[in-house]
């Protein structure tokens, strides 16, 4: 067996696997949490695109609401002490988690208006929103911790008796996609609802038709602008929870453009997932593993010549291999997953006709 | 039944006064309108005459601006097609209104979904009565299979369907018959006539006479947004029709004399080509166009032509085969090579392709020329130059604008493409691809550029013509090629050909295998 | 056209061109003013509907109030016109290119390496190769994204994204290991000596800001007056007919984008040896999405693209004469530069709420931009 580790390259790759295996049940709750927000933000982008709006202003949305929901929550917090409830649930944090997700509603209600009645061009408008949450966010934190607001709090987690958890082989699988927090666990559920929405429900139908052929479905009689509008709001719920799941279950702070690109990699997630919600769901957790690896790396280095080497290379590669990932990840898979046939073209009611 | 205009039956619905407006042009002009159950009523007028406005405004797709819609004698509003569809109007548009990825199930019962709880459909339920009701047309459709497989004459029929299934009692077609091959269009005018006969009060818009004359019931002309006039098929005919829709008498079929072929300029040897999704659309296709013959290709849209332009062009990469021009190998050109060796290009969609919309009119005129003396010296441009050459080009081929420099999406469709017809016919050509040059156009632009196109063959040019309508082909052909799965079945001499001959073709290739059987295979 | 008779169609072109932007600009700062107000418990402990005055004219007096003032205003410019027309030149061409960021950073990195490595040289050689040095830097992060949208089709808005976060990592890397200075206490490079651009204006008015200032005839020269501006202006506002038209899209969009990515790095490298000196962690993390600001404002034209970014390099100059005497955290620019974008965007509303008949120019190339995002680009 030591023989097959001297073998450059297929000793380092199975070393690589070997590490894996052994690190896997430590780093399995950090691949996990670092997935949610990335899953619900391409369920936001999921319901914008598939109805044939493009959103780039999920990062914002997400920032507004993590911000939103981090301070009314640290607001309701003085006003209304209560100690903790089962998974930790205070009216505070649940007040936080309606603001933030209130927040990125408007934010979405804006993207709407913007995109949908005005017609502007839908990347400018995502960005405009980006723009507009990372200063309004920026301004507002300086303004509010110079009064150092007490910490809400966040949610905890599911428990489950330890006879599961402790289950050999499966019992970390279980404690880290399982035993989760509240939102995190709102995230599971919608994928799969959303996924059976799509292709079962006459909401899903008629969605697939406006994000592929808007006039053809205006010809049976659907109203495109509302069920559009209808869809890019209830998108931005899914933004609400991913910035409310990083300042009020995830940590219980915020920091100014603490999204740090999670938005952008969510569309990605979503275009590699081939516009469904469970091909998003497994995305995301591509860009979480190496998140996942990162730190496993930082916290428990392999030994032997595969860790001198994993070692060897800067801190600062594993920080980047999410975006680098992103991009290999669109350039490989673009033009093999076909993208809703309308997106991005705004919906005209009326043209001139021969 | 031919009822006279005094003991007809009451309408069922009545357009009174409708106007339309958009900018810089009144689309419809207080036309009224009265149709009967039991009847099939035709609508007849060139491109751009309005038809189209006024059934929009009657699905509730555009809004009038004056007039009013009554239904049994109550008027009633139409705000979308929503309420058209409530109050049993349906509509088959010109463009087909199906979503390709979904199934025909889908497609027909999009937004009149039958449920099995308030979030689930029932598409069991729905596919049988889609059977059911295709099998009383005796048509055998499969529910499940995506729309975006079908060939056009199959989506024709789920169009219909869709709106026989919606229990219309309206039923409204807008040039339902424009992709179709004369055997198609024969099976068309079969169920309409017994929709007709079940009691459906139907709209029939064409620009054909066809066509109109064979199958109306009453024809009511409009031009240029009025109506104009009239007619029972019975105390009419081609010539008063035609006269009637443009306003002048005119020449149906353009006089274009015998053609004296010269050399081989084009040809083509057994190329094939993959459509965008990387199959091969196009096997195996060889032809020649000699200089000074128009060699035409007959075709249902969607077997291949759009793709072996593209080869023939140099959009569109070659994988088997040989092209050349003049003797010259060229299947690896690239349009800017094959423009230099005098290949002139009117492409199929020329809003997408042509110009550039947004640009003046003097920058699309050198849009394959700005780079070399006199438009550019180096890496400059000339701007006089180009003006220059601009007021010229519109003096010579009478371009309606008020100027060079307006963006030419201010110009009609129709001086739109004589835009693109003077750029790509004007220099030193020796191949002409004209890929429908027609399409959409009025009359008098229609006769323009066919005579341009017979007069430029004249001077021994090749022309290659592709067009989806069979009339055109006809008309101009010196030879006709038929197009059929992306072969090229038959090549027929363009003055002994027929309409149902060609027509037959089109629609088997040459097997009498029947139309019952010609769903497109896709996965190959 | 007489000389005169140009001069007098050109001015009152541009005043139907600026019209709408400036009518956003006022409606904007209302706005701004709105949003302080409503803020202003959380500046001073109470509500005070004078705060927007008093910001608004500290601003004014902070920009333009002093000689030194103005020279300011000038030196902020200077790197969002050239980062602006990065981001502008790819609207022509139907890109949108938000790594304009990246590109700058990128830029004044490799111009800091090349600095460094010169730190004992003669200005004349050290000036000019450490600014090429950015502008190739530059041109490697635009070229990237370029090369991904024309021949595998990923959509440059989020590689561009991706890129930036990329170009984080790889400075931070940098300025901690190799180009990490000898005696500093935390993260940087040496002061960079040998390659600082020297002052001819006041205080601290840069080279930079003559080469800005040329950058800018350049651009319009290129766009409108040349055949490449053409081809680049034909693929923005249609690639389909510039296929036709015998033009080559992919190689216009990795040309375009590289050429942007050049303009951008040529800022960072301007910004880096003109005002900064060193190269941080913390440099300069905004003016590549300012630029994208600036472009919009200017709507993607370089004269335009002027004007904004002088626009938004007097509210910063004047910014820190407000948080002294308003107490509003400069971060307040920020607010107030979202926020005239924002009006910018919804300029129908604009027009309806100031009756303004005339519109405005409008930046068809940006149709491409959200098309191509469905997978409908470049042939």
């Amino acid at each position: 067996m030591d023989a097959l580790f001297d073998i450059p390259i297929i000793g380092l790759v199975i070393q690589f696997a070997a590490y894996i295996f052994d690190q896997f049940p430590i780093v399995a709750p950090i691949i996990a949490a670092a997935a949610v927000p990335i899953v619900l933000g391409a369920l936001c982008g999921f319901m914008n695109e598939r109805s044939g709006v493009v959103n780039i202003g999920i990062e914002g949305m997400m920032l507004l609401a993590a911000f939103t929901a981090w301070w009314t929550a640290s607001l309701s917090a003085q006003l209304i002490p209560t100690g903790p409830g089962p998974l930790g649930i205070t009216p505070a944090l649940l007040i936080g988690l309606a603001c933030g997700i209130g927040a990125a509603c408007l934010a979405s209600l804006l993207h709407a208006w913007l995109s949908i009645s005005l017609r502007a061009d839908q990347i400018i408008s995502g960005t405009i929103i980006n723009i507009f949450a990372f200063g309004v966010t920026g301004y507002l934190n300086l303004l509010v911790s110079q009064h150092a607001p007490p910490a809400a709090g966040q949610f905890g987690k599911f428990l489950l008796p330890g006879s599961i958890t402790e289950l050999p082989l499966i019992g970390f699988l279980v404690k880290s996609f399982i035993s989760i927090g509240p939102i995190a666990m709102s995230m599971l559920i919608s994928v799969i609802v959303l996924q059976v929405l799509l292709f079962r429900s006459r909401w899903g139908l008629r969605t697939r038709a406006v994000g592929e052929h808007p006039r053809a479905a205006e010809t049976v009689g659907i109203d495109v602008i509302r069920l559009r509008y209808r869809n890019v709001i209830l998108g931005g719920v899914f933004a609400g929870l991913a910035g409310a799941y990083l300042t009020i279950e995830f940590g219980n702070a915020f920091q100014s453009g603490m999204t740090n690109g999670r938005g952008f990699i969510a569309l990605a997630a979503l275009i590699f997932g081939r516009w469904t919600p469970i091909g998003a769901f497994g995305a995301a957790f591509l860009f979480a593993a190496s998140v996942g690896l990162e730190r496993s790396i930082r916290i428990a280095p392999p030994t032997g010549s595969l860790g001198e080497i994993l070692t060897a290379v800067p801190g600062q590669f594993y920080g980047a291999l999410p975006y680098l990932i992103t991009i290999v990840v669109l350039a490989g898979v673009v033009g093999r997953s076909i993208p809703p046939k309308a997106v991005g073209v705004p919906y005209e009611r009326e043209k001139t006709g021969g | 039944m031919t009822p006279g205009a005094h003991n007809r039956a009451p309408a069922l619905l009545e357009m009174r006064g409708i106007t339309k407006r958009y900018p810089g042009v009144v689309a419809n002009d207080a036309i009224s309108l009265e149709i009967r159950a039991g009847e099939i009523h035709a609508l007849l007028g060139e491109n751009g005459a309005g038809k189209t406005t006024l059934m929009n405004v009657l699905y509730g797709l555009a809004a009038p601006d004056e007039g009013e819609i009554l239904m049994e004698g109550l008027a009633i509003k139409i705000a979308s097609p929503h309420d058209a569809i409530a109050r049993g109007i349906s509509m088959v548009h010109q463009h087909f209104m199906l979503v390709p990825v979904l199934s025909v199930a889908d497609n027909i019962l999009l937004g009149d979904e039958p449920m099995k709880n308030l979030v689930f459909v029932d598409r069991s339920a729905a596919s049988a009565r889609i059977r059911e009701l295709g099998a009383s047309f005796g048509w055998e459709i499969d529910p499940e299979r995506p729309v975006g497989q079908l060939s056009v004459g199959w989506q024709q029929r789920v169009e219909i369907l869709k709106a026989i299934y919606r229990n219309a009692k309206v039923l409204v077609l807008d040039e339902p018959t424009a992709v179709l091959t004369p055997q198609e269009t024969k099976e068309i005018f079969g169920v309409l006539r017994r929709l007709k006969a079940e009691g459906y009060a139907i709209v029939f818009i064409s620009h054909k006479l066809y066509e109109v004359l064979e199958i109306a019931d009453m024809i009511t002309v409009i031009r240029r947004g009025k109506v104009v006039g009239s007619r029972e098929p019975a105390t009419t005919n081609e010539d008063d029709l035609a006269e009637l829709m443009v306003g002048r008498e005119v020449q149906l079929t353009v006089d274009r004399g015998e053609s004296h072929p010269g050399d081989r300029m084009l040809e083509v040897e057994g190329i094939s080509v993959n459509d965008d999704r990387g199959r091969e659309v196009v096997h195996d296709v060889s032809f020649e166009v000699r200089a000074g013959e128009i060699f035409g290709i007959a075709g249902v849209a969607g077997n291949g032509q759009d793709e072996l332009v593209g080869a023939v062009t140099g959009l569109r990469r070659v994988h088997r085969g040989t092209i050349r021009l003049g003797g010259d190998d060229v299947t690896r050109a690239d349009p800017r090579r094959l423009h230099k060796m005098g290949v002139g290009f009117v492409p199929g969609d020329r809003q997408r392709f042509g110009l550039v919309l947004s640009f003046p009119l003097s920058d699309n005129l050198v849009l394959n020329d700005y780079y070399h003396a006199p438009y550019a010296r180096g890496l400059v441009r000339d701007d006089d130059a180009i003006l220059r050459n601009a007021e010229a080009v519109i003096a010579k081929y009478d371009v309606r604008t008020p100027s060079a420099t307006v963006p030419s999406q201010t110009l009609s469709g129709g001086n739109q493409q004589k835009l693109i017809v003077a750029r790509e016919f004007e220099g030193d050509v020796r191949l002409l691809v004209l890929d429908q040059p027609t399409r959409g156009l009025d009359v008098g632009s229609i006769e323009f550029i066919h005579r341009q196109a017979v007069a430029r063959r004249d001077t021994g040019v090749a022309i290659l013509l592709i067009s989806a309508e069979l009339d055109e082909v006809l008309e101009l052909s010196d030879r006709i090629g038929v197009m059929y799965r992306g072969r090229i079945v038959e090549v027929l001499d363009g003055r002994s050909a027929s309409r149902e001959e060609v027509g037959l073709l089109m629609a088997t290739g040459g097997r009498t295998s029947g139309i019952q059987e010609q769903i497109v295979e896709t996965a190959s | 056209m007489t000389a005169g008779a140009r001069v007098v169609a050109a001015l009152h072109r541009g005043r139907t061109v600026a019209l709408v932007p400036a009518l956003s600009i006022a409606l904007a700062l209302v706005i701004g003013a709105v949003i302080m107000i409503l803020s202003s418990p959380l500046v001073s402990g109470e509500f005070d509907p004078t705060l927007p005055v008093t910001a608004y004219q500290a601003m004014l007096s902070g920009a333009f109030g002093s000689f030194d003032g103005v020279v300011r205003t000038l030196v902020n410019a200077t790197p969002l016109v050239l980062a602006g027309l990065a981001v502008g030149i790819g609207f022509k061409a139907g890109l949108f290119n938000i790594g304009a960021q990246g590109q700058f950073l990128i830029g004044a990195l490799t111009a800091a390496a090349a600095a460094l490595a010169l730190n004992d040289a003669s200005p004349f050689v050290a000036i000019p190769i450490a600014l090429v040095a950015g502008m190739l830097g530059g041109l490697l992060w635009g070229f990237v994204p370029g090369a991904l949208k024309a021949y595998t089709g990923a959509h440059e808005v989020v590689v561009t994204i991706m890129l930036n976060y990329v170009a984080l990592a790889v400075l931070s890397w940098a300025i901690s290991g190799p180009l990490r200075g000898q005696n500093v206490t935390f993260a940087r490079t040496d002061d960079l000596i040998g390659a600082s651009l020297p002052i001819f204006l006041g205080r601290d008015g840069h080279i930079g800001l003559l080469i800005a200032a040329v950058s800018v005839p350049l651009a319009s020269w290129l766009l409108y007056r040349s055949t490449i501006g053409f081809e680049i202006r034909t693929t923005g506002a249609n690639p389909d007919a510039a296929r036709y038209a015998g033009m080559h899209p992919r190689k216009l969009i990795v040309f375009t984008m590289s050429l942007c990515g050049l303009l951008a790095g040529l800022a960072g490298a301007s910004q880096l040896l003109g005002e900064v000196g060193y190269m941080t962690a913390s440099f300069s993390t905004t003016v590549g999405f300012d630029a994208i600001a600036v472009a919009l404002l200017g709507r993607a034209h370089p004269v335009g693209i002027l004007f904004g970014a002088l626009l938004f390099g007097a509210m910063q100059a004047g910014s820190g004469n407000m948080q002294i005497l308003a107490g509003l955290p400069v971060q307040m620019v920020g607010v107030l530069q979202a926020t005239i974008l924002l009006v910018l965007t919804a300029e129908v509303v604009v027009r309806r709420l100031f009756r303004v008949q005339a519109s405005g120019p409008e930046l068809v190339e940006l149709a491409s931009v959200s098309r191509s995002y469905g997978g409908k680009g470049t042939g």
